[in-house]
């Protein structure tokens, strides 16, 4: 941390937001109204699959209350949702890209898809008009299994993608794992799936769309984690408009998961309807067409064999890995299960090779995207699985085999295209091992068994790569988009400061750290930061939050901002201070002469800058506003260790988390508190996926069988323990705040940890193999199987 | 076709005539602007819309707002005192971190109130077997089970 | 939701009268009903709201009976003395149906009429052998439940009250669906002054039903070993993403020695 630094960085400062959320004053999109505004209902398929033979509107465009009904035929001029990344195959051309329609053109490809939008004058007035929709449908057979899809006689979704697939890539030296394999005196084998989960932010999607008739422009509220992108995705690429003319405002935002980064199809078809019918249009998702049309996440299959020497030493890895993508590319789908993903593989150790494929299918299923991790959990899921099953292959133990492996030197270039700059990975296994008392495990192990009852230990030292990305890398992986962050620091006349992120905040707590930022460098009360995000109109530019990049690249952003407003302020203080501008500091809110007790305080800087009465105009602007853009310069790699208790009920099966501990190292920290939260969330979604949640499509009519919390189990408040957590630094060498992410961490190590602490516990019961969730039923099947 | 209610919200009497099929959570959003209450889910299950109904916690969401006629509701926004103090159990959320994007967030708070007037003394296993219908996906739970401890204590101290 | 007309009525006979006259559905707690009609499910015509109707509402001892009024909601029927003392099974179970909200609004008599397979009610109802009261008959616990979502009850037949025997022990061991936290297996033991009877909800698509293999066992010894060691038959037992036919076989058995356990 920089000399100017004060003592409101590194404290759990309470959060600025809080007060609004907890009074019911917090402003969601469902929360705006506008008048005269209509509310729109989107007519879905109730088939997986089918071409659509004709679409009748006259009944229902004649229901009480109908403003107009459009369908795909209507939406002329408009095209096709865009793919945010260009995936290369190993056959050296371009992935298939289907089209993407904003509403069904000929065909729906999942039950859900989207074929018309009505609207009405009341929300039930819509719904009531959308059964009134006459659909006749051909009916195909569908499939829903990426592997599946992939098979010969699969029904074909797409024309444009023969066989259903949209690319196979690969990455790393696959002529050096063949032969490091064939020199290995041990190689041990899994069989992964990771299961496919719905992201279940708690507000559901939403938008109010309106259209001004005076410049010819429009207003799109929108949950959304990502409001520029969304604007430029919109305009340039779908319905042709100039960005200027489209204003997004993302207000408050009940969470996102990832699911909230994409631009989807509703919000677009009711910018350019609220043009037509020249009313404001509303839209808020039903949590049933949630399930149905959010993104998904997850969803690999994958093989992975690991070569080792006769010590456990890693000689290399081969992992080969089938994605869905469901129906349609999603924003930013094709990356994560080959950017985000097989980069992730050498995880914290030293494997000198490693080679991955992947096929990412189509399937009549949702569109799968990140959630939470995205791409990283899954990698993690497969290196700590193989992991922990080489360490029991070679009967050695599970930190044994992790240290015996662990980078030590750094910078440290794996064979997967990344270079970690920094991290001490024996530090966060060492701080989770005595946390987590696996000296007392075997008592406690011990203690269960008297009970009738199974205990296990898992571990998960897990890597991650965040503060997305360096745009020429990202450019040159197929990202059609930069991935920087702009930040605009305004210090106002009287010395408040109001500042301007692209990183949209929906449950990170941005208005608080941020705040703790830049009160920290300007040495000023952090009630006089006011952070502003979620709006094209006030912030110049924003690539949102997404990636655990928040802090590392929009807090930089700020922090640029930040020494551009020191260094102005730096000139203005000479010239009243009548000083040499490299004889002036900036220190705890003020500009001192050097070596003299002549200074001035920050609020004499900002007031002289705007009221510039004794001013060096010939040489310096009037005003104190300034805006950075940066782009890092690589990712940042948090890692840590999280161990995992379980104990397990072999009578019913039932999997109780005794205890779950997280040592983590996510760089330098602004607000712990802040941190540690998101860590408990972020394990909580891990423990999800891991013991409850699982999407499950019926394989024959391609209905979603967990189309609701009925049967789409959440982890509740009694699912899961109290946390331990805890950090160890060190900071990120290529970023100012030296901060590395900690958004996704949670969800990335405790899948794994998780489930090798089922398989700890079940091995004595004969179990081998058991996947995600590990729901009661699942172990007592698994149990059963095994003594049988 | 719709119907005549008096209630009170908030300690102040309500007059309406809404549509029957209107749910409570519609008449507290849509007509009286009291957006504090959130939805969820459609199978009154995420306990976002949480309120209280003659002192108990019940989900807006799947209640109609006829149910309500002669009834006292209470929301997230009849909470804090008319000075603007927070409520004791909406202090602790603060200060506990127990909320994240906030959007679970007056439900939860909704359901501790009511949680602590029958369990004042509440341990951890009683709170998280309490909060079974009020679905949080930011916070893991965690920090909401210390704020609703918390939020206990200060209620007891300041004598309910 | 589709449009109905809301009518609230102050007596039972009123209910009774209006009910037939439109043919509409009666409103007790409204949570799965209400539910139901947001998903378009259900589409009832009229809707009868019972809340204000006093003589539906209450507990009281009666002899060797507890009668718990059809209005009466759970939370009110957990936290009783008089059935916490008598029946703390019966309290148990209501302490356990849903969730803190559900139970502040959900009703004993809504819960019966409705007879969802994977409701805890019946199970109580038929495992204590309780006598459902309406507004036109007594109607024994055995004839009540007729499957899924099906009960004895006639178009317009209001159920009153529910008198519950008040057995010699009792206990209901619910093993939860992960995600609608209903019973996946839930079973309800008790010796009963005709026996023991052992009812089990959620395993079977058509509902609550008795379970003679385990009445028989623990009619021998009402021990927790003995239900343990019975081998329930899977054939007609449900089948879903939650738990196959065997697993809720096996389920039934060992809620119905855990249930003996607690029953002391």
């Amino acid at each position: 941390m920089g000399a100017n630094d004060q003592g409101v960085i590194g404290q759990p400062v309470r959060r600025k937001e809080d007060h609004r959320f907890l009074i019911g004053a917090g402003q969601y999109t469902d929360d705006v109204n506008v008048h005269g505004q209509t509310y729109a209902c989107f007519l879905r398929s109730p088939h997986a699959h089918a071409v659509i033979k004709s679409i009748d509107t006259a009944k229902a465009k004649a229901a009480p209350g109908v403003v107009a009904i459009f369908t795909g035929a209507d939406l002329t001029g408009v095209n096709g949702l865009p793919c945010g990344w260009l995936i290369t195959g190993t056959d050296g051309k371009p992935m298939n890209e289907p089209p993407h329609p904003v509403l069904a053109q000929g065909k729906v490809r999942h039950v859900g898809d989207q074929l018309a939008i009505v609207i009405a004058e009341t929300a039930v007035q819509a719904k009531d008009a959308a059964e009134l929709i006459d659909v006749d449908y051909e009916v195909l057979p569908a499939v829903v299994n990426c592997v599946d899809a992939l098979k010969p006689g699969a029904p074909q979704i797409h024309e444009q993608a023969p066989g259903n697939k949209c690319y196979t890539w690969a990455l790393g030296d696959k002529a050096a794992v063949d032969a490091a394999f064939a020199k290995a005196a041990h190689v041990s084998k899994l069989d992964i799936v990771n299961n496919r989960l719905i992201p279940n932010a708690i507000e559901p999607r939403a938008a109010l769309a309106s259209y001004s008739r005076s410049d010819d422009s429009y207003t799109l509220y929108v949950a959304s984690q990502n409001p520029h992108v969304e604007r430029l995705l919109m305009t340039a690429f779908v319905l042709g408009l100039p960005e200027s003319k489209v204003r997004v405002i993302a207000p408050d935002v009940g969470g996102g998961f990832g699911s909230k980064i994409y631009l989807y199809a509703e919000e677009t078809a009711m910018v350019w309807a609220s043009k037509q019918v020249n009313r404001p249009i509303k839209w808020a998702a039903e949590r049933s067409e949630s399930f149905l049309t959010d993104a998904h996440g997850r969803d690999h299959v994958s093989h992975v064999e690991l070569a080792m020497d006769k010590d456990g030493r890693f000689l290399a890895l081969r992992v080969d890995t089938v994605a869905n993508m469901g129906a349609y590319l999603s924003t930013f789908s094709t990356c994560i299960p080959t950017i985000l993903y097989a980069t992730l593989l050498a995880g914290q150790y030293t494997t000198p090779a490693i080679h991955c494929e992947v096929t990412a299918s189509f399937t009549n299923t949702a569109p799968v995207d990140a959630y939470r991790g995205a791409g990283r959990p899954e990698a993690t899921f497969v290196v700590e699985r193989i992991v922990h099953q080489a360490a029991v292959d070679m009967k050695m133990a599970q930190d044994e085999i992790r240290r015996r492996n662990f980078i030590h030197d750094f910078p440290y270039a794996t064979p997967v295209a990344l270079t970690y700059d920094t991290g001490d990975y024996d530090a966060t296994l060492d701080g989770a091992m005595k946390t987590a008392d696996v000296a007392g495990f075997a008592a406690r192990k011990a203690e269960s068994a008297k009970r009738g009852m199974l205990r296990g230990l898992g571990y998960a030292s897990y890597i991650e790569a965040c503060g997305l990305a360096p745009s020429n890398i990202a450019g040159a992986l197929g990202a059609r988009a930069g991935l920087f962050e702009a930040g605009q620091v305004r210090v106002n006349p009287t010395g408040s400061v109001t500042v301007f992120t692209g990183s949209h905040s929906h449950g990170q707590g941005h208005e608080t750290t941020f705040a703790q930022v830049v009160a920290g460098r300007l040495g000023i009360d952090i009630e006089n930061v006011e952070v502003v995000h979620g709006d094209t109109g006030r912030i110049p530019f924003g690539m949102g939050t997404y990636g655990s990049r928040s802090l590392s690249v929009g807090g930089t952003a700020i922090v640029k901002a930040l020494d551009k407003v020191i260094a102005k302020g730096k000139k203005i203080a000479a010239h009243l201070l009548e000083a040499a501008e490299g004889d002036i500091e900036f220190k705890d809110g003020k500009f001192t002469v050097a070596g003299t007790d002549r200074s001035k305080a920050f609020a004499e800087i900002s007031l002289a800058a705007y009221v510039p009465h004794n001013y060096p105009l010939d040489k310096l602007e009037p005003g104190l506003d300034e805006t950075a853009f940066y782009d890092p310069t690589n990712f940042t790699y948090p890692a840590g260790t999280h161990i995992c208790e379980v104990e397990i009920d072999p009578e019913t099966g039932v999997v109780k988390v005794a205890s779950f501990t997280a040592c983590d190292d996510f760089g330098n920290i602004i607000n712990p508190m802040i941190v540690d939260g998101q860590v408990h969330g972020g394990v909580t979604q891990g423990i999800g996926q891991a013991l409850l949640e699982n999407c499950v499509y019926d394989p024959e009519s391609g209905q979603l069988l967990t189309g609701s919390y009925m049967d789409y189990a959440m982890p509740r408040a009694d699912d899961v323990p109290s946390f331990k957590v805890e950090t160890r630094v060190t900071p990120c060498t290529h970023n100012p705040l030296g901060a590395k992410g900690c958004g996704e961490a949670g969800a990335i190590g405790a899948p794994a940890a998780m489930m090798n602490a089922v398989h700890d516990a079940l091995a004595e019961v004969g179990v081998t193999r058991i996947d995600m969730p590990a729901s009661p039923h699942r172990v007592w099947q698994a149990i059963q199987s095994a003594r049988a | 076709m719709s119907i005549p209610l008096s209630l009170t919200v908030n300690g102040k009497a309500v007059s309406a005539t809404v549509d029957e099929r209107t749910l409570l959570v519609e008449l507290l959003r849509n007509h009286l602007n009291l957006t504090g209450t959130h939805i969820g889910c459609d199978t009154a299950q995420c306990g976002a819309c949480t309120v209280q109904v003659d002192g108990r916690a019940v989900k807006a969401c799947n209640v109609l707002a006829a149910q309500m006629d002669g009834a006292a509701v209470v929301t997230i926004e009849g909470l804090a005192a008319a000075d603007g103090t927070l409520h004791p159990m909406q202090a602790a959320f603060k200060e506990c971190h127990g909320l994240q994007c906030g959007f679970c967030t007056t439900g939860m708070v909704m359901s501790a109130i009511d949680l602590v007037a029958r369990h004042p003394n509440a341990d951890e296993q009683t709170i998280r077997e309490e909060l079974e219908g009020n679905l949080c996906r930011c916070t893991g739970y965690h920090n909401i089970v210390r704020a609703v401890a918390t939020g206990a204590a200060a209620m007891a101290k300041q004598g309910g | 939701m589709y449009t109905f007309e809301f009518k609230k009525v102050d007596s039972v006979a009123a209910a009774a009268e209006l009910l037939a006259k439109t043919g509409g559905r009666p409103l007790a707690g409204g949570q799965s009903l209400i539910a139901a009609m947001k998903m378009r499910l259900s589409q009832p015509g009229t809707l009868v709201d019972l809340s204000g109707i006093a003589e539906l509402k209450g507990i009281r001892k009666e002899g060797d009976a507890i009668v718990i009024g059809a209005m009466t909601r759970h939370a009110e029927v957990a936290t009783s003395r008089e059935v916490k003392s008598a029946i703390p099974a019966l309290a148990a179970l209501a302490e356990g149906i849903g969730d803190r909200q559900v139970r502040n609004m959900g009703t004993l008599g809504g819960a019966l009429a409705n007879n969802d397979p994977a409701a805890c009610y019946p199970a109580a109802v038929l495992g204590l052998g309780a006598t459902v009261h309406t507004n036109k008959r007594k109607i024994a616990a055995d004839e009540f439940f007729k499957g899924m979502y099906e009960t004895a009850l006639a178009e317009g037949e209001l159920i009153t009250a529910v008198s519950f025997p008040i057995p010699k022990k009792a206990a209901y061991m619910k093993f939860v669906q992960p995600a609608s936290r209903f019973a996946l297996v839930g079973v309800f033991v008790a010796q009963t002054a005709g026996g023991v009877r052992v009812a089990v909800t959620g395993a079977a698509g058509s509902g609550v039903f008795r379970c003679k293999p385990l009445e028989d066992a623990l009619g021998k010894s009402f021990k927790a070993d003995a239900a343990r060691a019975v081998r329930i038959d899977a054939a007609g037992l449900s089948n879903d993403l939650h738990g196959s036919p065997e697993y809720r076989a096996h389920l039934v058995a060992v809620m119905a020695a855990r249930a003996v356990a607690a029953a002391g």
